[in-house]
């Protein structure tokens, strides 16, 4: 796949796992949408392994995931991991939720970009998305 | 002036019933200076208008409450919700809030309980024990209610797609400490409607999940008599971004589905009704609050006797529990979250609520820790013993603005609710997602003002200051998952496998009819048959549903 047939702002938000809590993912699904970016929802209770799937067959530059049931430190990693077992390891993970601040560093070392905790601003949250997906096509063109 | 007749009318016929049944907690209620706080205020002069709308308290159409002395009586039920990590652990818990005096309990299960999974199921990884307790079979139900007298405690259990599984389990432990079922009190959420538009732990489609809902309804009636089948729940309509009307319009009109789906099957509405129960959020703006919860009771009367005659004054009340808003805590300056937590109570005071539940003050953080919820708990015993409003029935009936504001949040409803209904109900406008478009309509709207800052948020847009340290949270022990899916294995090397085959088969055989589900899932829980091989069962006759993701 090249760069040409990358949408410069394909975005894909998913919700792992059992959790039921779409409000924020939704929100910020609409918002990035009213920013100019194209914004794929897969729904609640997906498998870390379905997303990974759907991001790739959307040919998305970045994933969103949000998670407010305490499952973050397992399912987050379980994205980026599913990404890189199906070769795409170059889309970045960001996430948000119910997220101790102690969790971040961890989460990050496991490859997250980046990590938003309650009260962050819309506007912070479509900053990264841009900036993710600036990466993402610059990574592609080396 | 000499009292009006319907008012003497009311002191005799149901304030002195009442009386003699519930006596006050006091003999007297008097303020600081000696005066003493009367039981009812009304208007100088009743009128028409006034007999319509309000009413008396413990009457038709119940504005004012649905007791006749409300919490001069008996106070609120304070029921915490509460549950985590294994069955050991939150038994612990449970009697840390007996003993704190707590008056009821509410049990919090983990997601893959919720949705029929057992904790070694792949899609359980991760999740075992993390927003309640996890619970695969009798076993660990025996251990969750261990040294708790069912006879004596109240429960409350939010399990709604497998609540028939969790009633059995629950019945089965009654059982064994000798509690008949006749005796049990409590209630199960039981309200699957709401998981398909906001709260997101539905298994099977609509219509079968309306089967065991029905099912629950026709054997509690004579089984257990003193448990609430439902909990007709606004509040997670709300956490999603609904406004006040739209949260009490939806909850109704899914209370509408289920009075419908039982007459369907045949029942009666006076034998089931008086059993269902309401469950709705509390947040920061406490007039409205206020004037949401009256109105809903006003409006769940006139549709219980209007639209589907019901007789008994029971059927016609609508009782509610009440949580405080869990969206509207803040991680930043998490202390002030109290505050917040207290407008919220009162308002749910101030409107009558059945019982309580106070958020903890660290819950934007994670689950809350002993001492933030024993703050949550005394704010509740703050506001029942220190504030007043509780010496009184109904203090802020009369107001102008009340008043107009109950007017306006019934109107909203009633209108919400006619477009569901020539929509085609509640089922047609959840699988179309009109009611999800609403609810997101409003949240995003919600979000908006705050970007823009014409919503202000408390430390959060306005008013913020550098925090330094997150404070003390509870962490839960990751070796939970290991240790619950070694339980579930012993207990599936123990029991009689044979038992449990043939239940699991006649289970199977009754989904593919007609027969009421019960006592079946009952036999299968007594056997051991884990909740997730029973649902499984059911799965395979119900087929499973599927969120669309539509934005």
């Amino acid at each position: 796949m090249t760069t040409d047939t990358t949408h410069k702002n394909r975005v894909l938000i998913g919700k792992a796992g059992l959790d039921g809590h779409d409000r924020g993912a939704k929100v910020i699904a609409r918002a990035l949408r009213d920013h100019g970016f194209e914004v794929i929802y897969t729904g609640i209770r997906r498998t870390p392994e379905e997303i990974a799937a759907a991001a790739i067959q959307e040919d998305v530059a970045a994933v969103g995931l949000s998670s407010l049931s305490g499952a973050h430190l397992r399912l987050f990693p379980a994205v980026v991991e599913a990404l890189r077992q199906a070769g795409a390891s170059d889309i970045p993970v960001l996430g948000g939720g119910v997220i101790p601040r102690e969790d971040v560093p961890l989460l990050i070392e496991a490859g997250i970009t980046e990590i938003f905790t309650p009260g962050t601003s819309v506007a912070t949250i479509v900053k990264a998305f841009t900036e993710a997906c600036a990466t993402h096509r610059s990574g592609r063109t080396l | 002036m000499s009292k009006h007749p319907k008012l003497m009318d009311w002191e005799e016929k149901i304030l002195q019933k009442s009386l003699e049944r519930f006596p006050e907690r006091q003999p007297q209620f008097t303020n600081h200076g000696g005066s003493e706080i009367p039981r009812l205020a009304v208007p100088v002069e009743i009128d028409d208008a006034y007999l319509h709308d309000l009413g008396f308290p413990g009457s038709y159409p119940y504005t004012r409450g649905v007791q006749p002395t409300m919490y001069r009586g008996k106070l609120w039920t304070m029921r915490q919700y509460a549950g985590f990590s294994t069955a050991a652990e939150s038994n612990q818990r449970y009697r840390f809030l007996l003993d704190q005096g707590t008056t009821g309990l509410s049990v919090a299960f983990d997601l893959p309980t919720q949705i029929g999974y057992d904790s070694d199921h792949p899609m359980a990884a991760g999740e075992v024990g993390k927003v309640g307790v996890a619970i695969d079979s009798l076993a660990d139900m025996e251990i969750l209610f261990d040294q708790i007298p069912l006879d004596k405690v109240s429960t409350s259990m939010t399990i709604n797609a497998p609540s028939a599984i969790l009633l059995a389990m629950y019945v089965a432990v009654a059982e064994k400490q000798g509690v008949p079922s006749a005796k049990i009190q409590g209630t199960i959420q039981n309200d699957i409607l709401k998981e398909y538009v906001a709260r997101g732990t539905y298994i099977f489609p609509p219509r079968p999940s309306l089967r065991l809902i029905t099912d629950i309804f026709q054997w509690c009636a004579t089984e257990t008599p003193g448990f609430n089948t439902i909990s007709i729940s606004g509040y997670h309509i709300r956490e999603a971004g609904s406004t006040a009307a739209q949260e009490m319009a939806f909850t109704l009109a899914n209370g509408c589905a289920y009075v419908q789906a039982a007459l369907d099957v045949g029942l009666d509405v006076d034998l089931f009704a008086r059993r269902l129960s309401f469950f709705f959020n509390a947040s920061s703006d406490l007039l409205e609050e206020v004037a949401k919860f009256r109105a809903a009771r006003r409006l769940w009367a006139r549709i219980m006797k209007e639209r589907f005659h019901a007789r008994h004054p029971a059927s016609l009340m609508l009782r509610f529990h009440t949580q405080t808003a869990g969206s509207s805590l803040t991680a930043q300056q998490i202390d002030n979250n109290i505050v917040r937590v207290t407008l919220q109570a009162l308002a749910a005071v101030l409107g009558g609520t059945q019982s309580l539940h106070t958020n903890s003050r660290d819950e934007a953080l994670s689950l809350p820790t002993e001492d933030s919820v024993r703050t949550a708990l005394r704010t509740q015993q703050i506001i029942a013993h220190e504030s007043g409003v509780a010496d009184t029935v109904d203090p802020l009936a009369g107001s102008y603005f009340i008043e107009a504001a109950t007017d306006r949040i019934e109107a909203e409803a009633m209108a919400l609710i006619a477009k569901i209904d020539q929509a085609g109900g509640v089922v047609s406008c959840i699988e179309d997602g009109f009611i999800q478009r609403q609810i997101e309509n409003s949240a995003y709207a919600f979000q908006r003002q705050v970007e823009n800052g014409e919503r202000v948020v408390v430390g959060v847009n306005r008013f913020q200051t550098d925090e330094e340290a997150s404070p003390p949270l509870l962490r839960l022990d990751p070796a939970v998952e290991t240790d619950q899916v070694s339980r579930l294995k012993a207990v599936r090397a123990k029991r009689d496998q044979s038992t449990v085959d043939s239940t699991l088969r006649i289970l199977g055989a009754a989904a593919a009819g007609k027969t009421n589900l019960m006592p079946i899932i009952l036999e299968a829980v007594k056997s051991y048959a884990t909740l997730g091989e029973i649902c499984q069962v059911l799965r395979n006759n119900f087929g499973e549903y599927r969120d669309r993701g539509h934005l």
